[in-house]
């Protein structure tokens, strides 16, 4: 069992694939902070040694993960939201910030669907 | 895609005329405008613009964090005022903005 930055320990999983587990590290990361700390990238983490994952967080120093990368990008919305701009604005209301079309879709950023109580279909008549 | 750095960021010239012109006099005073595309550069700290929305001059005091936007990213043009039957939403959200 392999705990990295914190949180994280996948084990019978491939290198790089469990060092996806860490915020901030995809599978390019992954392979990069294998190569630098010299370990096989299909590895599996259970069969790692003491050794190769004292370099594994020895290289991984070197990037933004995790409780940081977490912190610096709710900074940036925070800048956003403080300057007031259209972006900024978008985010205090929870809405897509990039220009998508909120008439229909949208569910990420709105969260599930609040039925709207509209008029009751009068039957029989149209 | 990204402007090409060639050309550098797109300030209205006549805009940046103006403002280095107050710079140079040391003065302060609302600059109307209705270039909504030009980016902010660092001369413009401390001024403020009055950013036309398509129907007023919104008022932009100029701070430090807004370099690299564009002037009318503070200018909303839309207004919503919420659906109907929405009414205690509305009232509160007025609220708010006073």
């Amino acid at each position: 069992m392999a705990r990295i930055v914190g949180v994280d320990l996948p084990k019978n999983k491939r290198g790089f694939v469990a060092l996806t587990y860490i915020y901030g590290v995809g599978r390019t990361t992954a392979k990069e902070i294998l190569d630098k700390a010299g370990v096989d990238e299909f590895k599996k983490v259970n069969e790692w040694t003491d050794e190769e994952i004292a370099r594994i967080r020895q290289v991984i120093q070197d990037y933004k993960v995790e409780g940081q990368l977490r912190s610096e990008v709710q900074m940036n919305i925070k800048r956003l939201i403080d300057i007031g701009c259209y972006r900024g604005l978008r985010h205090r209301k929870g809405l897509p910030v990039r220009g998508q079309r909120t008439r229909t879709n949208a569910r990420t950023r709105k969260g599930r669907r609040k039925t709207i109580a509209g008029k009751k279909k009068a039957v029989g008549k149209k | 895609m990204a402007r090409s750095l060639k050309k550098g960021v797109y300030v209205y010239w006549k805009l940046l005329k103006k403002v280095e012109a107050l710079n140079h006099a040391r003065k302060k005073q609302v600059i109307k405008t209705w270039s909504r595309a030009s980016t902010i550069v660092p001369e413009f700290v401390g001024h403020t613009f009055a950013v036309h929305n398509g129907n007023k001059f919104i008022p932009v005091y100029i701070t430090e964090n807004m370099v690299g936007h564009r002037l009318g990213e503070f200018a909303p043009t839309r207004t919503y005022r919420g659906h109907a039957g929405h009414r205690k939403e509305q009232k509160a959200a007025a609220a708010k903005k006073k």
